[in-house]
């Protein structure tokens, strides 16, 4: 479904992404780990183009991203984002986050958008949050409006990108919980994640990525147990040392 | 091992009484000083030999009464003028901020013809330009454009007072977090949706006490206009000045001024303070 070539990117003279190629199948979940600065946040950032790759190509069903038929939304409408700090807009209530996208970009009637937003707010557990403004809620459940609100543009594929960094550890749990709901119903997603637990828990293949390269590529318990690149292994033993394995 | 909790916890602390001494005294000190240091600056001025002389140039009650009708009629002028700027000023800037915002490239003259605007009526005293306008614009006697130097008088104060609002406008927009429009992007907004319900609506309420400093500024600088013979109170007061050679009208005037501007800026006050609480409840 998304298919990656060559991919390349710089930062100034900075190599952040260095030929990196990788294919993501209809339904599949693919984790990117690997240290800080290693682009994982970068490659997902180049697949709904909100960073613009120097190099590569980067196709969704056989069609590059840069082609003409997409128009100016309609990557945006088939792949969806949610970010480590949220981003939800302070000033408008939660279904209005959710219906914004629907209502401005698809054109969609509002009594139609937010009987959409409350079946997915409802696919969260959120729709009785309706009504409330962002600031009002927990971090764990401004981060499912925010899945919600990536979700109510009915998206192909799903990008998550360190969803549950920036929550207290005990409320890293339901949104966890939630993804793993929506892996459940089928969704594609690409899941740059620090939690090696939920990786291995919930993805179908998990990339290690290091110095903007996809170094090992493998199912997360093959990944997890028996990494073959020594630099994988370095990586997992530091996190094991520092008892986040 | 857990240890064992008491059954009830210890009852809430009695509220302490209300202690006439501590609410009292520092009132009383207080109070005590500013009298005795105002009133010694007062008796100081009075007992100067000019004061009588000085008292009868300004604050002569007579005086004062007979021209009050006419300032507070210019004074309204002034009210006017204030309210019609406000709104103008208000738009105009706003739309000059956006426009300096857009990022697309082919925004690029607009851009440069805001930077190059804000560079030359921030750059100009505002009386210059009220001169500038009030007097040369009438002088051209162009057909279909308005001859009173009261509007041109007004459009230089709009021109020169919304590139500093603009500017207010402005670091509000950049104070919205980057994140805000990298998700309002992600969504499939084009540019200016972007602007309009992501972007904006932060931003307003973040340039919301800077701006209240402005239409208190604004409220005086209207004053300005009275050098192209506006009739706004200042105009009226020296009138009346020039024909008693008193100047407690020009007094009056001050005072209706300070009448109005007092409680815009205690308001302003109130504004941003509740705007910082806000904001500390919000980070905490």
């Amino acid at each position: 479904m998304i298919r990656i070539r060559g991919l390349t990117k710089y930062f100034g003279t900075h190599l952040v992404l260095d030929r990196v190629d990788l294919d993501v199948e209809r339904h599949e979940v693919v984790c990117l780990i690997g240290a800080s600065g290693s682009g994982k946040s970068t490659l997902l950032r180049c697949i709904n183009r909100l960073i613009e790759p120097d190099y590569g190509e980067i196709a969704l069903d056989g069609v590059s991203v840069e082609d003409a038929s997409f128009g100016k939304t309609g990557l945006q409408r088939r792949v969806g984002i949610v970010f480590q700090s949220y981003n939800l807009f302070p000033h408008m209530r939660v279904i209005d986050n959710v219906t914004l996208a629907p209502r401005k970009v698809q054109r969609l009637a509002r009594a139609a958008a937010e009987a959409r937003a409350l079946e997915v707010l409802a696919l969260l557990g959120m729709e009785s949050f309706a009504h409330a403004y962002p600031e009002q809620l927990s971090g764990g459940q401004q981060q499912r409006v925010a899945l919600a609100r990536a979700l109510a543009g009915q998206p192909d594929v799903l990008l998550l990108d360190e969803v549950t960094a920036a929550l207290d550890p005990e409320l890293v749990g339901e949104v966890m919980a939630a993804i793993r709901g929506l892996k459940a119903r089928g969704l594609t997603m690409v899941i740059v994640t620090h939690e090696m637990g939920f990786a291995r828990g919930l993805a179908d293949r998990v990339c290690f990525l290091d110095g903007g390269r996809i170094i090992e590529e493998a199912p997360p318990d093959q990944l997890f147990a028996a990494p073959e690149h020594p630099r994988t292994q370095a990586f997992l033993h530091r996190l094991l040392e520092a008892g986040r394995l | 091992m857990i240890p064992k909790q008491p059954d009830t916890p210890p009852p809430p602390p009695r509220r302490r009484g209300f202690d006439w001494r501590t609410a009292l005294v520092p009132g009383l000190i207080g109070a005590g000083s500013i009298a005795l240091v105002f009133g010694g600056l007062a008796w100081l001025v009075s007992q100067n030999e000019n004061w009588p002389r000085i008292q009868r140039q300004f604050f002569s009650l007579d005086h004062m009464l007979a021209a009050l009708p006419r300032v507070a009629h210019g004074f309204l002028t002034n009210m006017q003028v204030w309210l019609i700027a406000m709104l103008c000023i208000g738009v105009w800037a706003l739309l000059l901020a956006v426009i300096r915002s857009l990022r697309g490239p082919w925004f690029a003259p607009f851009r440069l013809m805001v930077v190059l605007y804000i560079d030359i009526f921030r750059g100009l005293p505002a009386l210059l330009l009220v001169i500038l306008f009030g007097f040369g614009i009438p002088a051209l006697r162009i057909a279909g454009l308005p001859n009173s130097g009261l509007f041109w008088g007004g459009v230089a104060m709009v021109l020169s007072y919304s590139a500093y609002v603009c500017e207010i406008y402005r670091a509000g927009i950049d104070a919205v977090h980057e994140g805000q429009r990298a998700a309002a992007r992600a969504l499939g907004l084009n540019e200016w949706q972007v602007m309009v319900y992501a972007i904006l609506p932060q931003a307003l309420r973040n340039a919301v006490p800077s701006l209240m400093n402005i239409v208190v500024a604004l409220q005086k600088d209207v004053a300005l206009l009275s050098v192209i013979g506006v009739r706004d109170a200042v105009r009226e007061a020296q009138i009346y000045t020039a024909t008693t050679f008193n100047y407690s009208a020009l007094v009056v005037a001050a005072l209706l001024f300070l009448l109005a501007t007092i409680p815009m800026a205690r308001l302003a006050d109130w504004i941003t303070h509740r705007d910082r609480v806000k904001r500390l409840q919000m980070a905490g």
